[in-house]
């Protein structure tokens, strides 16, 4: 199609990613390319950002109470402790992010894991695969969330679990329509007429196949992980103070909202921008795998 | 018809038991179960608690609870509540109006907002309010809802005062004018992301419609680009919607869940945390099944009216 930008190159060189025709497109996204930076700059700051700091996240200055943004060394003001918004912000941005992305990683697991046997075996196990699936759906998470981490001493671990069991569904319906669809293809013939197991064409011949559409899911499924996790947080159900996260450090701060409206507005700027940022990168991902948007 | 319309029955049935299963599973299971908030009394011996879950029948094997359980829920006895003893029916139908006025008022918003910004993006389309409408709806979909709300209450009932910040009505003032009032923040703020959603999924649905041969017929006999638009795009990019409407429910309630607490609006959002709070454990279950009963009727709803509007849909 566009050959002149892509030059034929010797066919047993392995094709450079740098080259690629996926990439390009997804470069040409402008808000995915902000999302990725936007990402970077949060994970740098928030792995760096503690230590760069005059303050420690837990030390407690009373003198200090309801400083607002850049008093002093405090440049998103202190809390109603006294403590420094900026510390907290950074630290709490780690549990988030990595709350996140692990709920991410066990949810897409689960999810593709689910949907891969529901789609290559099909049949009566497969429709009741589905149908847990759609009961799941039926909840409004926040309500199932919020039972589970009611019920369940919560600590990051637990919490990561529990999002992740309400969040795997989408990954499940996207896996089973994508390998309902490759299972009666050739290739997979192929590879049962060679005596390969069941398990094996799963994951071997199937999954890569799949792999793109899972991607992107995966992808918008850290932005619905953090959004949820700062939910029930904020709720009083996520993570436990001492311990900050984006989400409990809007717990208490409705009730200084006309007093100091920075505990409010600094913690969901970082949400939104964090969960925005995941979204634009879920949304160029989706239209750099799919090559027919090529041209477009 | 009437064979569709058994089976779509009889699909929904099926999931109200997998949907009860997973409740009563998710609650049994968690450590602490329903006998929780009794621990936490002073002076509860061991015999105690024992006697206590012989009382209420918790010793039995879990598939026996089960049976029971659903068998009373069936019969309308969704038990009483831990904390003052009313039946849970009851106490969801007195918080229910408030839900059901929040989530209505914002459906109807976030719609009639969602399908005009849909319909003018594919007709505008890669125009400056394409572009822009669509980048603001993706920010709002990574919106944190609580927060928006916070930040809403920031500015118009602190900083500007024209709204107030929370509550149904003013004690002693119930009037109709009253409750539309209080109605416009949270409404708006619970609408925000259903807006983003159906701006989103209806500017598909028009840009399928728009390219059909039908609409190039109707424009060919000299119709009035308006009388087009209206008449046969809208019409039909319209029907995939409703079947969204349905789907959207769960996330309309969760919402509502949010927007209930930083409005402090008395629905049932607002009782599922005061009960998860007491650990009223009829409450939350009651809850729990009465919300995903909601979703199964209203996808159950979505999908007859679609039969009905839509002739081309096969019955099978």
């Amino acid at each position: 199609m566009s050959s002149a930008i892509y030059p034929a190159t010797d066919l047993g060189a392995p094709p450079r990613w740098w080259r690629s025709r996926t990439l390009a497109r997804f470069m040409r996204n402008r808000l995915a390319v902000v999302g990725v930076v936007m990402i970077t700059l949060m994970v740098l700051a928030c792995a760096f950002g503690p230590s760069l700091l005059p303050y420690d996240e837990l030390f407690i200055d009373l003198r200090a109470r309801f400083a607002p943004p850049l008093t002093g060394y405090h440049i998103f003001g202190t809390d109603p402790l006294g403590r420094d918004i900026a510390a907290r912000l950074f630290n709490a941005g780690r549990i988030s992010l990595m709350v996140g992305f692990f709920a991410m990683l066990m949810s897409t697991a689960l999810g593709t894991l689910i949907g891969i046997i529901a789609g290559y075996r099909g049949g009566l196990l497969g429709s009741v695969l589905m149908r847990v699936v759609d009961a799941f759906l039926s909840f409004p998470s926040i309500f199932l969330l919020l039972a589970l981490a009611a019920f369940i001493k919560p600590s990051p671990f637990m919490i990561t679990v529990i999002i992740a069991l309400t969040s795997w569904m989408e990954v499940a319906r996207i896996v089973n329509a994508e390998i309902s669809s490759l299972r009666e293809r050739d290739f997979v013939l192929a590879a049962r007429s060679l005596g390969y197991r069941s398990s094996t064409i799963m994951i071997k011949e199937l999954l890569p196949n799949a792999i793109g559409p899972i991607i992107v899911a995966a992808t918008l499924t850290v932005a619905r992980a953090i959004l949820l996790e700062a939910y029930v947080s904020f709720l009083g159900y996520g993570i436990q103070p001492p311990l900050p996260s984006w989400g409990n450090m809007l717990n208490g701060a409705q009730q200084y909202l006309d007093k100091a409206p920075w505990l409010a507005i600094v913690p969901g700027v970082a949400i939104t921008l964090a969960v925005s940022s995941f979204n634009f990168i879920g949304d160029g991902l989706r239209d750099a795998l799919d090559a027919r948007s090529d041209g477009n | 018809m009437l064979h569709y319309l058994l089976n779509r029955l009889g699909q929904s049935l099926i999931l109200l038991l997998l949907v009860s299963m997973i409740g009563f599973a998710v609650l049994n299971l968690a450590p602490g179960g329903p006998l929780s908030q009794f621990a936490l009394t002073p002076g509860m011996t061991r015999e105690a608690m024992d006697r206590i879950a012989h009382q209420m029948g918790l010793d039995r094997p879990l598939p026996i609870q089960y049976l029971d359980w659903i068998w009373r829920l069936l019969q309308g006895d969704w038990g009483k509540s831990y904390r003052d003893q009313q039946p849970v029916l009851q106490i969801i139908g007195s918080h229910l109006f408030a839900t059901l006025l929040l989530m209505g008022t914002s459906m109807v918003i976030s719609i009639s907002l969602g399908t005009w910004i849909g319909i003018r993006s594919a007709t505008k389309r890669h125009s400056l309010f394409d572009y822009s409408t669509s980048v603001a709806a993706m920010v709002a979909l990574s919106i944190p809802t609580f927060w928006f709300g916070m930040v809403a209450i920031y500015v118009f009932a602190l900083k500007l005062k024209w709204l107030p910040a929370g509550s149904m009505y003013t004690i002693g003032n119930a009037s109709i004018s009253d409750y539309a009032i209080h109605l416009i923040m949270p409404s708006l703020v619970l609408a925000l992301v259903d807006i983003a959603v159906w701006s989103r999924y209806m500017r598909s649905s028009t840009l399928d419609v728009i390219n059909q041969d039908f609409i190039r017929t109707a424009r060919a006999k000299g119709l009035t680009e308006r009388t087009v638009l209206m008449k046969h795009v809208v019409r039909n990019a319209m029907i995939p919607m409703i079947t969204l409407a349905g789907l959207q429910l769960p996330t309309i309630l969760g919402g509502a869940l949010v927007t209930e607490t930083v409005f402090t609006w008395p629905g049932m959002g607002r009782l599922f945390l005061d009960s998860l709070g007491y650990h009223d454990y009829p409450v939350v279950m009651g809850l729990l099944m009465f919300s995903a009963i909601l979703v199964l009727a209203g996808s159950l709803v979505a999908d007859i009216v679609v039969t009905i509007v839509d002739p081309r849909v096969r019955l099978g």
